[in-house]
């Protein structure tokens, strides 16, 4: 019998299951894992450099391109951090617009991690079922912001733009019949309300078929069940938030336990595992996408009962309307200064952290009085949830590693930043 | 420094059970309060209140949410101070050596100095008793920062001190493994300091002749367009309010 010796195996950047660029130095004995070293920051943009030669509104853009999977979920955190140290109000309207589409957002991420999860270890059509819900979503931001993906929709003060009247649609072309158009645009032919409150009709019928092609199958529970896990205790000392740590059975949620926004008015329960394990951690987001649609479902009632403004009228902060700047002057010093030069911040230090479908995204704000953040730093919350990588896949063979890279959430725009 | 822990109602704004455990366990360190949030403690003291706060009776601070290094020889520094008005535009507020437009060849060297150049803050939270809690560390060197590592205290700091070390260069003494995280491979410099240029140093390459990827120096410019401002009319706000 030959001896077997441990070796050294690369996993990585260019690995599908690695979710973008990550590099694994695995130390293996046969096929079992002793140590596991991520090699991050192949996705390193200094996004926290670059903000520190900005002004405070035009690296909005920038946290959309954190977390790509939850793109209104960061700029809530970094929106949140401004207004903080600005000590000023977000209309009530706007606040439920933002927690709108933070719930939106968490199904697209949700949608996304259920996709990218079960296609790693096995199972394809997922992908494509969470794949055609997703679709409608990006078009609600488009609808908003006009990007699928990165919105640049929320303003400190407010989001950008009211929610539009109308729908876009789509149009015949020599690929769709007219009968295929008309059924494509049956639920688009109201607002983007009305659009957004159809979805959510269909959405639970669509998680129950997720769940039949998951939750009780045989191949997914052996990929998953007791597969990484994360004690209470450890999963405290390791800085887990977010379904991560719920999963791991602490019921711990910022938008119960430190509601910002409107959440405190919304009716909705937190999901928690028992043995943090990845099968719980899928248990809990599935339930997550059910409450988010219960949340959204409150928002609409309540922007189709009540109409406001959607942007603060501090126009110091906020641009003056078009009409504004043509008639009064004052409007029109407001908007070339806030165009030119921003806003001045008060000097302090502030941090804000929003429920992100990943965990706990905090933004720490330090400001000099200038109209550029002395430091930003984004606390993501992949962060410490890949360093605990290595602890979560010792003593796991080696396909297991995939499965508890999945389970993270991983996405290396927050990580690396 | 003892004198100023009497705000401590004003600062915890009516968490009678941080008022207690801070009566009760911190009255033999020098700290104070920098914001209604944040404690300074001193550097030597660090490890020792650390491990207090995230193991006592009172108000458990189990995880350490973040670790934020700051740098801040730039504190306070505008570009803008022109007084009079002229033809030059925008243009009179920009200087070479601002932050932001220098390149790695004409950073300044010449800091503002503020009495401590790097500090850290590490951001608690409690689960059970849902606080939060910053502690911020001064570091005493300037030229080597250094500061004792709080892995021991809790795991989720591995990450953030070798970010914090790769960043800006805080040494964390007792770290098991403190290589840089976040930057490349042989990396040199320290690129969130206030004194690294916006554009890097290096820039990587495919060279077709040598076949293979080569550094070369920056061939980007440094291009801020809007100059740093500090105005007060923040404070003019609170006068009329």
């Amino acid at each position: 019998m030959p001896d077997i010796k441990s070796f050294t195996m690369n996993f990585g950047p260019q690995h599908p299951s690695a979710h973008g660029v990550l590099r694994l130095i695995l130390e293996l004995e046969g096929e079992v894992i002793v140590r596991a070293d991520p090699h991050v920051g192949l996705l390193h943009r200094g996004t926290e450099k670059l903000a520190e030669s900005k002004p405070y509104n035009q690296s909005i853009g920038y946290m959309d391109r954190l977390d790509y999977v939850s793109m209104m979920s960061n700029e809530h955190a970094y929106v949140l951090s401004i207004e903080k140290l600005l000590n000023i109000d977000v209309p009530i309207r706007a606040q439920y617009i933002r927690v709108m589409f933070d719930e939106i957002t968490r199904i697209l991420n949700h949608l996304l991690w259920l996709g990218a999860h079960a296609l790693d270890i096995g199972a394809m059509s997922v992908f494509l079922y969470a794949f055609r819900e997703r679709e409608d979503l990006m078009d609600c931001y488009e609808a908003v912001s006009g990007t699928r993906m990165h919105a640049t929709y929320y303003r400190p003060g407010g989001v950008a733009k009211d929610l539009p009247h109308i729908m876009p649609k789509y149009e015949q072309s020599k690929w769709k019949s007219k009968k295929d158009i008309d059924k494509l645009n049956e639920a688009r032919e109201g607002s983007l309300l009305d659009f957004i409150e159809d979805f959510t009709n269909r959405f639970p019928k669509c998680i129950d078929e997720y769940e039949t092609l998951l939750t009780d199958n045989r191949i997914w529970k052996q990929r998953t069940v007791d597969i990484g896990i994360v004690s209470k205790e450890r999963a405290l000392q390791l800085g887990f938030s977010g379904p991560m740590l719920r999963g791991s059975g602490i019921a711990w949620d910022l938008r119960k336990k430190q509601p910002y926004e409107t959440y405190k008015s919304l009716d909705f329960d937190i999901p928690v595992g028992t043995n943090g394990d990845c099968y719980d951690r899928y248990l809990v987001r599935i339930e997550e996408m059910r409450q988010s649609n219960k949340i959204i479902k409150q928002c609409i009632d309540w922007l189709k009962k009540n109409d406001g403004d959607f942007l603060s009228d501090n126009n110091k902060i906020t641009p003056p309307s078009r009409s504004e700047v043509k008639e009064d002057m004052e409007s029109l010093i407001y908007h070339f200064k806030l165009f030119t030069e921003g806003y001045c911040i008060p000097k302090g230090e502030v941090y804000c952290a929003v429920e992100h479908p990943k965990g706990e995204f905090g933004v720490t704000l330090i400001s000099d009085g200038s109209n550029k953040p002395y430091r930003l730093k984004m606390r993501a919350p992949g962060f410490p949830h890949l360093a605990a990588l290595n602890e979560m896949v010792s003593g796991h063979m080696i396909s297991d590693v995939v499965a508890v890279i999945g389970t993270q959430d991983i996405v290396f725009g927050e990580i690396d930043r | 420094m003892n004198n100023q822990n009497k705000n401590i109602n004003k600062n915890f704004s009516g968490n009678t059970k941080l008022e207690k455990l801070f009566e009760e366990k911190f009255c033999s360190f020098d700290y104070f309060f920098e914001n209604n949030n944040t404690v300074i403690f001193d550097e030597s003291d660090s490890i020792k209140v650390l491990t207090i706060l995230q193991d006592n009776s009172l108000v458990k601070f189990e995880i350490l949410i973040d670790l934020i290094a700051i740098d801040y020889s730039d504190y306070e520094v505008s570009e803008w101070n022109t007084k009079n008005a002229n033809n030059l535009g925008y243009s009179r507020g920009i200087k070479k050596d601002s932050s932001g437009r220098y390149t790695y060849e004409t950073a300044k060297k010449n800091f503002n100095q503020p009495k401590h150049r790097f500090s850290v803050i590490y951001n608690l939270l409690s689960v059970t008793s849902n606080t939060r809690l910053n502690v911020k560390v001064y570091c005493k060197n300037d030229e080597n920062p250094t500061l004792p590592s709080v892995t021991s205290i809790w795991s989720s700091a591995n990450w953030y001190e070798r970010e914090a070390y790769d960043l800006f260069g805080i040494i964390f003494s007792n770290h098991p493994d403190l290589r840089r995280l976040l930057t490349d491979y042989g990396f040199i410099g320290y690129p969130l300091r206030k004194d690294f240029p916006l554009i890097g140093n290096v820039e990587v390459n495919y060279d077709l002749k040598k076949e293979r990827v080569i550094y070369q120096p920056v061939t980007i410019k440094p291009r801020v367009l809007i100059p740093k401002v500090i105005r007060d009319t923040n404070k003019e706000d609170d006068k009329n309010a």
